[in-house]
Parts: structure tokens; sequence; C-alpha cells
């Protein structure tokens, strides 16, 4: 009888109870507090507008909605983020197939523009049909970027991502190099391999556990986006193959990693924000719109260690479009938003506060532009320094499906970065990849 | 099946006081409320089940129909509404897909290394928990909140345990003198720790079915067993398990459905669709969702969502066979 088990059915006693009306008490209270958060107190004619977003957008950091909202008191503003790009599109293309639960505005990201402008511009409101839309300051390649083949312009460009080179000056030191920015960008202006080879040099005699670059995918990235044809040419045909650029940025990939300079990180993940966190790389290619993600991931610790210099060669990374879906409910006062949270003076100050460069000519002329610095890259002159670079910027050539076929080069040299894959059964691995997501 | 042949109800025996007039009135009265009341007990029943099938009907059969019939056409995320008839192309294509391949195979080993090891431990747990000791409910409690914290809450902790040069466990292994092992980069590793989510995740859940399951095993069972000089395991083994067998069967192909749709733990392992930069985790449900929703071929994840469907038909009648051959086994054994 001593092995047999037994069954408790010993009845609940006093504590037990207590600590069940305990739980009930938190798990009411979290409830009860999470739903006050979200009080709903609409007047009657007060419009709440929806505004989806990605990533680290800024307009809510920048205050622009207040600042709109207290020029509009019957608008009120909601900000929906993704952080993710890839997923924010995914979610969007679904509702704009629908024709539901889409935000009154939706942010675009430049490598879904051709899309959106292609197939599936009727889905979009086009601003040329609301006068008060003033798109006569926009870069005209902005433009033509958002336009539809029969003119209807669906989009209005927020920023655009000239690139610098973002370091550390403590590595930088560490390891020998200059780290006066002008002598910085000195060691190689003009040509993207100088960079590599300067990598080189630095890792040589680098402090330990750091490395020259965040990832391959960053030069990847940085690279291709000198070019003005990349996936696809003019006429709209896929390049991607045997283009220039493509075979230019991946070499350099692969040098990037046959030489060890990189932390081997797939970029945009916790583990690369940690890296950047905790200073494990050197340099990364840094477009306008990512001194704000590096304020934000490196934190206060890293304050004062990172500056920037010219990039090798001008180039574009990145950008974004606002547009209005037709299925919006309140079209007239999205679009008065969207035209306003891209006029000149809303992108001069995106650029001060949140280092986003404006997509406006007029709004690169202004002396808030031009004159600006970056207190947390200490008094860096991103407005002189991202103003040169969107001088040269190529106009980019963009297809449906570049960011699918970005990504998977990015992933090929993951592969050789993370699974030691050889070089060349990366790229037919990646290739073939590409073949298979693009078949229809 | 009409109701109109209803035999009726034996009629009433009348009392032979009452005029015979009256008599045949109640005698029709009497046999149309019988009839009424056939009526409700035959149709009530189909009546109160109804709403359940309505719903199966429009949230499970049409989408489950639908889709089988894109999956026979060319179909974009851009435009759901056209469709271009392509026959079973979508479905042949699948042979030569190499994607495909691989998101079976993963889904198959990632299956079997959280599975087998879950379901034994859970057996292990429940035996434990069955026996009389302290603050058992605490235990049982602690034993389910795995399976009431949500997916993505556990993966991206999990994530981060896992990372490579700051997770805790490359930090553990490294104080033995261990070096960093990259998780999220090989497959095996990779595959490994996505299994461990699901196992902590669905083990208490299948502890407490056993538990259930051993508590209804009649105790002069293991009585008769400890008199007959059976020890503690041996009783597990020839009382426990066998008593457990519907059980066992049950939470078995309750696993392999699960791990057949496998998808929110490896998605969002690493935040990506793709299953690692090789594809080294991504499972059938990650590939259909890429097909869809990072390609926008509709019509291509229509076909893999109707081959991972048509797969656990299989498996099931596999199981099915094998529960009527070991059914058949010890019937013999009983004769």
């Amino acid at each position: 009888m001593r092995n047999t088990p037994e069954v408790s059915y010993r009845p609940r006693g006093r504590t037990a109870r207590a600590m069940a009306i305990g739980l009930t008490a938190v798990l009411t209270g979290g409830l009860l507090a999470a739903c006050s958060s979200s009080d709903d107190g609409g007047d009657g004619d007060q419009i709440t507008l929806t505004v989806g977003v990605f990533g680290q957008f800024g307009y809510e950091e920048a205050g622009l909605y207040d600042e709109y909202m207290d020029l509009n008191p019957h608008i009120k503003i909601q900000q929906d983020s993704i952080t993710e790009n890839k997923d924010y599109i995914a979610q969007l293309l679904t509702r704009l197939s629908q024709g539901s639960g889409l935000a009154d505005i939706q942010a675009i990201e430049v490598a879904n523009i051709a899309d959106m402008a292609g197939d599936l511009n009727a889905r979009w409101v086009d601003f040329n049909e609301y006068e008060d839309v003033d798109t006569s300051h926009f870069a005209p390649w902005k433009l033509v970027q958002s336009t539809s083949a029969d003119g209807r312009l669906i989009g209005l460009g927020t920023d655009i991502g000239p690139t610098a080179i973002c370091y550390r000056k403590d590595h930088f030191e560490a390891a020998g190099l200059p780290t006066d920015r002008e002598e910085v960008g000195a060691l190689w202006a003009g040509d993207w391999s100088a960079y590599i080879e300067t990598g080189e040099q630095f890792q040589e005699n680098a402090p330990d556990g750091v490395s020259w670059v965040d990832s391959p995918g960053g030069v990847y990235n940085g690279v291709v986006s000198s070019y003005e044809e990349r996936y696809y040419d003019a006429q709209g045909e896929l390049i991607y193959e045997d283009s220039e650029a493509v075979q230019a940025a991946w070499e350099l990939g692969v040098r990037t990693e046959e030489s060890g300079l990189s932390t081997r990180q797939k970029q945009f993940t916790d583990e690369w924000d940690r890296a950047m966190a905790n200073g494990d790389f050197a340099t990364i290619s840094c477009p306008a719109w990512m001194l704000g993600y590096i304020q934000e991931k490196a934190g206060d610790g890293s304050a004062g260690l990172w500056d920037a210099a010219p990039a090798p060669v001008p180039s574009n990374w990145g950008g974004a479009f606002v547009g209005v879906p037709e299925a919006g409910k309140n079209r007239e006062e999205a679009v008065k938003l969207a035209a306003w949270l891209t006029a000149p003076e809303q992108q001069a100050k995106l650029f001060s506060e949140r280092g986003s460069f404006p997509s406006s000519l007029e709004a690169q002329q202004e002396s808030v532009v031009q004159e600006a610095t970056h207190p947390y890259f200490e008094g860096m002159p991103m407005g002189e320094i991202f103003s040169s670079a969107a001088a040269e910027i190529p106009p980019t050539i963009i297809g449906p499906r570049d960011q699918l076929i970005q990504e998977a080069f990015a992933d090929g040299l993951l592969q050789i970065a993370q699974q030691g894959e050889s070089p060349e059964a990366a790229w037919n691995n990646t290739l073939s990849r590409i073949q298979n997501a693009l078949d229809e | 099946m009409t109701t109109d042949h209803v035999p009726a109800a034996p009629p009433v025996s009348t009392g032979g006081a009452a005029p015979p007039g009256d008599d045949a009135k109640e005698q029709r009265r009497a046999a149309r409320r019988s009839r009424r009341y056939q009526r409700d007990t035959k149709w009530s029943p189909y009546g109160f089940i109804a709403p359940f099938f309505v719903f199966f009907a429009a949230f499970g059969l049409f989408p489950l129909l639908y889709t089988g019939w894109s999956a026979l056409h060319r179909v974009s995320l851009h435009n759901p509404n056209e469709l271009e008839w392509v026959g079973f192309q979508n479905f042949t294509r699948l042979w030569q897909d190499e994607f495909f391949w691989n998101a079976l195979g993963n889904t198959f080993t990632i299956g079997v290394i959280s599975t087998v090891p879950q379901l034994l431990m859970a057996l292990g747990i429940a035996h434990l928990l069955n026996y009389k000791l302290r603050g058992s409910m605490m235990f049982r409690v602690a034993m389910l909140t795995p399976y009431a914290t949500s997916i993505a809450a556990a993966t991206l902790v999990f994530a981060m345990l896992y990372g490579r040069d700051y997770g805790l466990i490359n930090w553990a292994l490294g104080l033995v003198g261990i070096d960093p092992v990259s998780w999220e980069a090989g497959s095996w590793s990779s595959q490994f720790a996505v299994s461990t989510i699901v196992i902590w995740r669905w083990t208490g859940y299948n502890a407490l079915i056993y538990l259930a399951a051993m508590q209804a095993v009649p105790h002069d069972l293991y009585e008769s067993a400890s008199l007959d000089g059976a020890s503690r395991w041996q009783q597990f083994i020839h009382v426990t398990i066998p008593s457990l067998r519907p059980t066992i069967i049950f939470t078995v192909v309750v696993s392999t459905i699960g791990a057949t749709q496998l998808f929110g733990e490896p998605l969002l392992f690493a935040g990506s669709p793709a299953g690692g930069s090789q594809s080294q985790y991504q499972t059938l449900g990650l590939y259909m969702y890429q097909m869809g929703w990072f390609n926008f071929h509709l019509g291509r994840a229509a076909a893999i969502a109707w081959t991972m469907f048509l797969l656990l038909i299989i498996i099931g009648l596999v199981y099915w066979a094998i529960m009527r051959w070991v059914n058949r086994d010890t019937a013999g054994k009983e004769a």
C-alpha cells in the first residue's frame, strides 16, 4: 500500500483563499490601469485622424502632432507604429487590398513606393486633385518616384537618405586612426574600397572585441545605394543578376567578411542593437535617419563618442513618403495633415530634431537645416555633411520588389558571415532565393 | 427522413365513461400533441448544435474551400479578387521547390525534437505530481503558467537568452569554458532553440492532461500490483502507461498537429519569416506566410497551406492504422 500513489483532495485553506483574492485584486487592478490609459474622449464634431508609421518615424517624437492639434483644435491625432517596415508593409498591403482597417495617413518606405505607385495606385488618393497641396518644393526625382504612369501623385515625400559614415572616435583613437571628421573623411574619399582598406588597417590595431563595421549588410546597403540603377533598369526590367551596383556592393560585402571586419550581425535585430549599445563596432553606414536610431539604441552611455564623416561616395539609402488611402474616412482632413507634415517648415524641424533629412528642396535651403548640428554627436554639423551629400546623390531607380531583393542580398552575405558559406555558394543561394520569391 | 411517417404514440387509454364523440376528438388531439412532441425531440438537438455548424461553415469550411480554390490560381496579395486559373501548377511546382522541402524537413525535425521530449517529460512530471505532496495545487498551477504566457513574450525572452554575444546561455557556457554558440545561425542549434520554447510552453499543459487521466486510474489496480510485489517503476510501466493509452494517443495527435503548424516561435525567434539567413529553421507555416505576405503570391501560399492540410490527414490515417494495429495486438493477447 505504501507504493500506491495518493491523491490529495485537501480543501483549500485560508492562505489559498487569501492568495486567490490577492491575485484577483492584482489582475483587476492591472486591467483597470490598462483601460484607463485609453480613454476616448471624443467631442461631438472632433475628428480623430490616425497615422500609421514604421520604425522611428519621428513625427510624434518631434512634437509635430501636438503642434498640429494646437493649430487645429478639432483634430485629434493618433499614431500606430510597427517597428519593422517588412511587417508594416505586409499589414498595409493586406489592408489596402481589403480596403479596411487602414489609418487615415499611411507611411510608405521608399523600397515599396514603386509597388504603390504602380499596381496599387488606384487605392491611394491623388494629391494633384487637391489644389491647396503645394508640391513645388519637393525634389523633382522624389515626386517622380511617387507618381503613377498615368500621372497620379500618391505620396508626398518625407525624408531622403543621404548617407555618411558614423564612427566611434574612441575606437579610432585606440587603433591609431585620426579622429577629426575631415581627416577621417579623407581616409576613404571617393572610393568604397578605400573604406574597407582602412578597416583592414584598423582591425590590426583594434581594441579587443571591436569590429570595423556593424554588418556585411550595412556595407552592402551603403554601397548599392550610391548607384542609380540597382535591381531594375529605367525600363523596369530586372537586372539584379549582373548590375554593376550589385556586383560592387556584393564584392565589398564579401571582402568585409573575408577580412573579418564585421560583427557578423543582421541589421535591425535585438543583438545588433545591443552590439551598438556596447560599442562593438567602430563604423556604420549612416543615412540621416540612422542618427536618431543610434542615439536611441547606443544611449546615454555612448554620448559624445560618436561622430560622422562623409561617405566615400554620396549615396541615398532609404527615405519615405506619406499617402492617404482612398478607403479612409476623413480624406479631406488627412490630405491637409499630410501636406502640413511634409511642408518645408515641418521637414526642417524634423531634421533638426530627429535627423530625418528633408526631401523638400526648400527645406534643404533653410538655415535651420544648413546649420543644424546634432547634440548627441557633440555638435557634428549634420546639416553641412548631409546637404553636400544630398546635392550629389543619384536619382535612384526603384522597382516594385526592391525591398525583397535588397534583403535577400543582405541575407546572402550573412550566410558567409554566420554559416561559413563560400561566396560563390552564397551568391547562388541568393539568386535562387530571389528567383523563387519573384516567380509567380 | 420526413416527419409525416412518424408513427403516432400509442393512443392514450381513455376512460370508458367518456362519450364517444369527445373520445375521438381527444384522441386526435393527443395524436397531434404526441407528433409535435416527437418532432421536437427529434429535431431540437439539431437546432441546438446548429450555431456551431453555421459558424464552422462560415469561418472554417468556407475559408478551407476558398483556400483550395485560390491554390488553383495565380493570385497576388495586391489584388486578391483577381484569380487567374493555373490548374495544379502551384502544387506540382512544390516537387522541385527546394525551399519547400527544406521547410518540410525543418518542420519534421523541430517537431520530433520538441514533441518527443515534451511528452516524455510531461508523463514523468504528471507521475510525480500524482504522489501526495505538499502544495500540490501550487505545483499544478505553476505547471500551467508557461501555457498561459503569450508566445510572443516567451519567444522574445528566449531569443534574448539564446543571443550570440549577449545571451545568458552563452554567458553560462562561458563560465564552464565552452565557446559561445551562434544559436540562431546554426541549423541544429537554432532548431534546438526553437524546440526548447515549444517544450517549455507545452510540457505543463500535457502534464496536467496526463495527471487528470492518472487520477482516474482505479486504485485497486495499484493495490493488487503492489500486493504482487511490483515496484513503483513496474507499476508505472504496467499499470499507469496502459491505462493512459487513449490519453497518450490524444496528446500525440494534438502535439503532431501543433508541430506541423508551428509558426509563432520560429517567426519571432529572429523576427523574420525567412527563418534564418539560410532558412535553417523555417517551418512550413513560416514558408507559407513568407510566400503569401512577403513575396505576395497568395495562390502559391494557398497551395502550401493545402499541402499541410493533406499532410495532416495522411499523418492522421497513419496514427489510426497504428492504433488499430496496437488494439488488435492487445485484443489477441487478452483472448
